[in-house]
């Protein structure tokens, strides 16, 4: 009995002093880029508000889920500093925080720009199993067409003819016919300084109003459903210009 | 008395010790590092899938037999990856047109024999699937078959203290991930590998054919080849054998994936390694016997006109032409590995 009570007391003590050893690592974050999601000027909220698409067709929108990665930051000299990782954004009561990405790695500089993919690229798309923002578990995966679904935007409509007036536009496809990959360039309106005590925050704004619209408008009594690779890309062409930058904000 | 249930304690101790030796020992079932080392034959290309992030590993390879065989991969625990992919049918399944999953639900397709997957370059009959590992997502997740979500079923592994246990040893901690899951039935799948039917010891000069069989091999090697290549019996591409489309299944096969009208209705030019097993024969399961193949292929009749070209050069077969293919096609049957131990059900009873 004592030898079992002197493990527990072990394991217990290890998992007191674990995430203590780990905290006290230094990781500080110093960039902050911030997801902030509007429907034109409103900000998004799901279930609840009524939307206009820019026919005057009303929605509602249920789930906004995507995927970026690749973040590339540039700075004036023509060098970058690029992190090879993906993240997956979600406006979900209990995903608030993954609207907000801390990195924590960023070199000390001054960077005028951010790029970064929406999507997955190929290469991950055909690697089999991963984890983190790629698990498949996080049901962004075509199961019977391989691929990642860069983006779920869901929500319902009266003008939609799909059972239960729903909208579901799931984006993917990495292969070349079908390519929905769509790279993002934020120039900075001025330049994220980034030292031993300064940090900084990049607001973005992402309007989904933009995903059905430009240079495709998205008429809901024609297209409600989107959810194969081969006829994404009209959809894709359309979210390649829903981020803008709102705010740097540089803190000591 | 202390001392006397002390002993009995000590006894029942013993007992277990020696029931569990036992089991665990059971020679069958037990997997050593010479079980899992990749044997790639001589006569066969580089496979397209490596295990280089894929450790081969007794106890993970271990944790993958488990998984194939168990119902807990299915919403309401009744079906498992063997329950459509049987041992002695070369994991298809054996008089069953179409796959039956949870609640008697029938599927699209027939079960393909699971064998040599490493040297397929994508998987199911329109190669939907692109990767080894990824491939039980689709049985786990279709409505017809499994029905689960990947997070539902590492909800029920991690509350299982059995697999609590497996992935630990396979792993060397406790975390039980999706990634890890796939990977170990990839492991189990992924070494089933089929090289040595009669065909395999003929073309290595150690075992003689009839004549029926080496002029059923010689009509294969005029006819068939150029989609059923030796020595995987398959191409690995997607081709239209002419099959007149079931109108109750609107399958186009590839074309659902590539969206070009030229490859509806073309589907993944299967293995025919033990072909002998894993009857009905085709996407649909529409031929049950071999006969009923050779039939189709040796008569002009019944089939579409835009199939492949090469259809056209088989012409028609006479009875003993036929005859002779399907004695040729028999020797592909391979016994040893039909009948590996490695594969077998490590939880069969009876
Ligand atoms: C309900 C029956 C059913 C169950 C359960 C099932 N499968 Fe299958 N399996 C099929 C059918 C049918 C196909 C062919 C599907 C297609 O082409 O669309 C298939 C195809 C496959 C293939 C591809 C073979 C090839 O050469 O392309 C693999 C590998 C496979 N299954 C493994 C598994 C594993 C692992 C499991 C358990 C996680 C499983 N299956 C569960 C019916 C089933
Ligand atoms: C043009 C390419 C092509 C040629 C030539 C060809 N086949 Fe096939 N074969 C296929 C395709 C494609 C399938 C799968 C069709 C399906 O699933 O519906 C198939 C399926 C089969 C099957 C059923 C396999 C299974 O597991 O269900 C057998 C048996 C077979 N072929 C034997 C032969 C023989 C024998 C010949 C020569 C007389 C031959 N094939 C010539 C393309 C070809």
């Amino acid at each position: 009995m004592r030898k079992i009570k002197f493990y527990k007391i072990g394991i217990l003590a290890m998992n007191v002093l674990v995430p203590v050893f780990l905290f006290s690592q230094k990781s500080q974050t110093n960039v902050t880029i911030q997801f902030n999601h509007f429907v034109g000027e409103k900000l998004l909220t799901l279930d609840d508000s009524i939307y206009y698409n820019s026919l005057n067709q009303t929605f509602t929108i249920s789930k906004f889920n995507y995927y970026i990665g690749q973040l590339k930051f540039n700075r004036n000299d023509g060098s970058s500093y690029f992190i090879d990782n993906y993240y997956l954004i979600s406006e979900d009561e209990e995903k608030q925080s993954s609207k907000s990405i801390p990195l924590t790695t960023i070199p000390e500089g001054e960077y005028i720009s951010l790029e970064f993919i929406i999507g997955v690229d190929s290469a991950r798309n055909c690697s089999g199993a991963q984890s983190s923002a790629l698990d498949p578990i996080n049901a962004m995966f075509w199961t019977w067409n391989t691929g990642y679904i860069f983006m779920k935007l869901e929500g319902k409509s009266k003008f939609s003819p799909a059972p239960g007036t729903i909208l579901e536009y799931h984006i993917g496809g990495y292969k070349q016919v079908e390519n929905c990959i769509k790279k993002v360039k934020i120039p900075f309106n001025q330049s994220v300084k980034i030292g031993k005590n300064n940090s900084a925050q990049i607001q973005l704004k992402v309007d989904v109003a933009e995903i059905l619209k430009n240079p495709t408008t998205i008429d809901f009594s024609e297209i409600p459903v989107v959810n194969n690779p081969l006829n994404a890309t009209v959809i894709a062409a359309n979210y390649a210009d829903i981020f803008q930058l709102i705010e740097i904000k540089n803190e000591k | 008395m202390k001392s006397k249930a002390g002993f009995f304690f000590f006894l029942f101790l013993i007992c277990t010790a020696f029931v569990s030796y036992v089991h665990d020992a059971n020679p069958y079932f037990i997997i050593t590092k010479k079980d899992v080392k990749l044997r790639l034959p001589k006569n066969f290309p580089t496979p397209f899938y490596t295990f280089k992030n894929n450790k081969l590993k007794p106890e993970i390879f271990l944790l993958g037999r488990e998984l194939f065989y168990d119902e807990i991969l299915s919403k309401d625990n009744t079906v498992s990856c063997a329950s459509c992919h049987e041992r002695i049918a070369a994991f298809a399944h054996i008089d069953h047109t179409l796959s039956h999953g949870i609640y008697g639900r029938i599927g699209n397709r027939n079960v393909p024999a699971l064998q040599n997957l490493i040297w397929n370059k994508s998987f199911m009959f329109d190669g939907g699937v692109n990767h080894l590992e990824i491939q039980p997502i689709s049985p786990i997740t279709n409505p017809k078959e499994m029905d689960e979500t990947l997070e539902g079923i590492v909800i029920k592994l991690k509350k299982s203290s059995k697999y609590k246990g497996l992935f630990f040893k396979a792993y060397k901690d406790s975390l039980i991930s999706s990634e890890r899951m796939l990977k170990s039935i990839t492991q189990f799948v992924g070494l089933m590998i089929s090289n040595n039917s009669r065909y395999d010891k003929y073309i290595a000069g150690k075992e003689k054919f009839t004549i029926e069989e080496e002029k059923g091999l010689q009509l294969f090697r005029s006819k068939c080849v150029s989609c059923h290549t030796e020595p995987l019996f398959t191409d690995n591409t997607f081709k239209n054998n002419g099959l007149i489309p079931d109108s109750s299944l609107n399958d186009i096969g590839r074309g659902l994936i590539s969206g070009k009208k030229e490859d509806y209705y073309s589907y993944k030019v299967p293995s025919l390694r033990n072909i002998e097993r894993t009857y009905p024969y085709m996407h649909d399961g529409r031929f049950k016997k071999l006969k009923d193949v050779l039939n189709y292929y040796g008569s002009k009749e019944n089939h579409t006109t835009n199939q492949h070209p090469e259809m056209n050069k088989i012409g028609e077969l006479s009875f003993e032409e036929k005859q002779n293919i399907i004695l040729f096609l028999q020797t592909l049957t391979d016994k040893e590995f039909l009948t590996d131990r490695r594969f077998a059900n490590p939880n069969f009873k009876g």
